[in-house]
């Protein structure tokens, strides 16, 4: 199981398109490491607990493997699809 | 804590129209999301047990097979596949085997709702822990369940409906609960107690701890309640794990706490050494009036469980173990070894 690296990146340039487009990149990918750091979350505190990760499976069972979780796990609908992302980024 | 179908003894016919039903269930699924493509898994296990001096050989499969249909419904079973070679009786030379087959569960999920999911059909029954969470051979880390499983988990399933979710999630702390109807069912396959009860647990995150208490009520016969308490406490980044259960029923009561730690710090989980997890569970068992039903021993009892698995890769696991049980009814070692194989692939390759 990967971890996506948590980074924090600043900008003091003045506001150009290009600049503008730039900071929304990094903008979406805070977010997307944020989420991939929820989708870590849930599976540590749910899945982990009871079994290692498996080594490896198709990306077309990834969705299926998720629900079974959900309600092997009690998660919320919101913790699926976080942990969703993480398994399938 | 399997329940048993003698395969020479009775039909098969109710088990071939579960099979039916629940590979139909596949089939009329063709058109789902890529993600959705129903799955196959589970574990193939050669287990050894030597128990008084004689040795059992348990070659075992147990497939999960899990299939969505549509965005709301989801189908579940497990099975267990067991073919038991035993010593023949005092007098008799040579080994005999026998077939078991048993359906662990075969339920229909609806997700109704982001905190509920309604369940019905064979589920497994929502006391304590081990029965839900522990019981896969590719999970479990000893072949033998804890003495007191069988309290307030009765036969292992219930059959009938379950409410279950979460109830709240947040990052300082979880609730997740279950609450379940099962009406009896004396079918071999299906085999289910009339009873009602449920679960609940707080999870904290940061401290890595889990509590929660369990409620089951025996509605058939003699009528009683159980009550179950449990504790799982697995620090971050350690490698350590701590489980235990408490369980009281009308006539006995008893206690697990197991433990385990892998090695992982030693060069990482891949690494020679990382690979290995021992793991040590200590339990007892008291009893204040007799009851040939409830599962637990006789007398009161006290076990202790050492444990060394080594992490194959690929998926394979071995396991072994020493136990030593004391009772005033005997004194007694178990020896335990397994080699078990989990493999996860999806029904078909997909769009």
């Amino acid at each position: 199981m990967t971890i996506l690296p948590s980074f924090a990146q600043t900008s003091s340039t003045p506001s150009t398109p290009a600049t503008s487009n730039m900071r929304q990149n990094k903008s979406a990918s805070k977010q997307a490491v944020h989420q991939s750091d929820d989708g870590q979350r849930v599976f540590d505190q749910n899945c982990s607990r009871c079994h290692n990760a498996p080594q490896g499976f198709s990306p077309h069972i990834s969705g299926t493997i998720v629900r079974h979780m959900r309600v092997r796990a009690s998660l919320s609908k919101e913790d699926e699809q976080a942990l969703l992302r993480f398994l399938n980024p | 804590m399997w329940r048993l179908l003698n395969l020479n003894a009775y039909p098969h016919r109710r088990i071939l129209v579960a099979v039916t039903l629940l590979m139909s269930s596949l089939l009329i699924t063709p058109h789902v999301a890529a993600q959705d493509t129903p799955l196959i898994s589970g574990g193939v296990g050669f287990f050894t047990s030597t128990n008084g001096g004689n040795t059992t050989y348990v070659p075992t499969i147990s497939p999960v097979l899990v299939a969505p249909l549509g965005q709301h419904l989801l189908v579940e079973s497990r099975a267990n596949l067991i073919e038991l070679f035993f010593p023949k009786p005092p007098g008799q030379s040579g080994y005999t085997s026998e077939p078991f087959l048993s359906l662990a569960y075969l339920q229909l999920d609806y997700l109704a709702t982001s905190h509920l999911t309604v369940v019905g059909g064979e589920f497994l029954t929502p006391f304590g822990t081990y029965n839900e969470r522990l019981t896969p051979i590719w999970i479990s880390n000893f072949q033998d369940a804890p003495l007191i499983t069988s309290l307030g988990t009765g036969t292992g399933s219930s059959v009938g409906g379950m409410l279950r979710g979460s109830a709240i999630s947040t990052p300082k702390f979880s609730i997740d609960y279950a609450a379940y109807f099962s009406t009896e069912s004396t079918n071999m396959q299906f085999n289910a107690e009339r009873s009602t009860g449920g679960r609940v647990s707080i999870y904290l995150p940061e401290k890595r701890l889990e509590l929660g208490t369990s409620y089951g009520r025996l509605l058939q016969g003699t009528q009683q309640n159980y009550f179950g308490a449990h504790a799982w406490w697995e620090p971050a980044n350690t490698g350590f794990k701590l489980r235990s259960e408490y369980a009281h029923g009308a006539h006995s009561q008893g206690y697990w706490v197991e433990t385990d730690y892998r090695l992982s710090r030693f060069g990482g989980d891949q690494s020679l050494i990382g690979r290995l997890e021992p793991v040590f569970r200590w339990q007892q068992t008291f009893r204040n009036s007799p009851d040939p039903t409830d599962g637990l021993p006789a007398a009161d009892t006290q076990r202790t469980d050492f444990g060394l698995d080594y992490h194959l890769p690929h998926e394979v696991r071995i396991n072994t173990s020493y136990a030593r049980q004391f009772s005033s009814t005997g004194n007694h070692n178990v020896w335990e070894t397994g080699i078990v194989y989990r493999f996860l692939f999806p029904t078909w390759k997909g769009k």
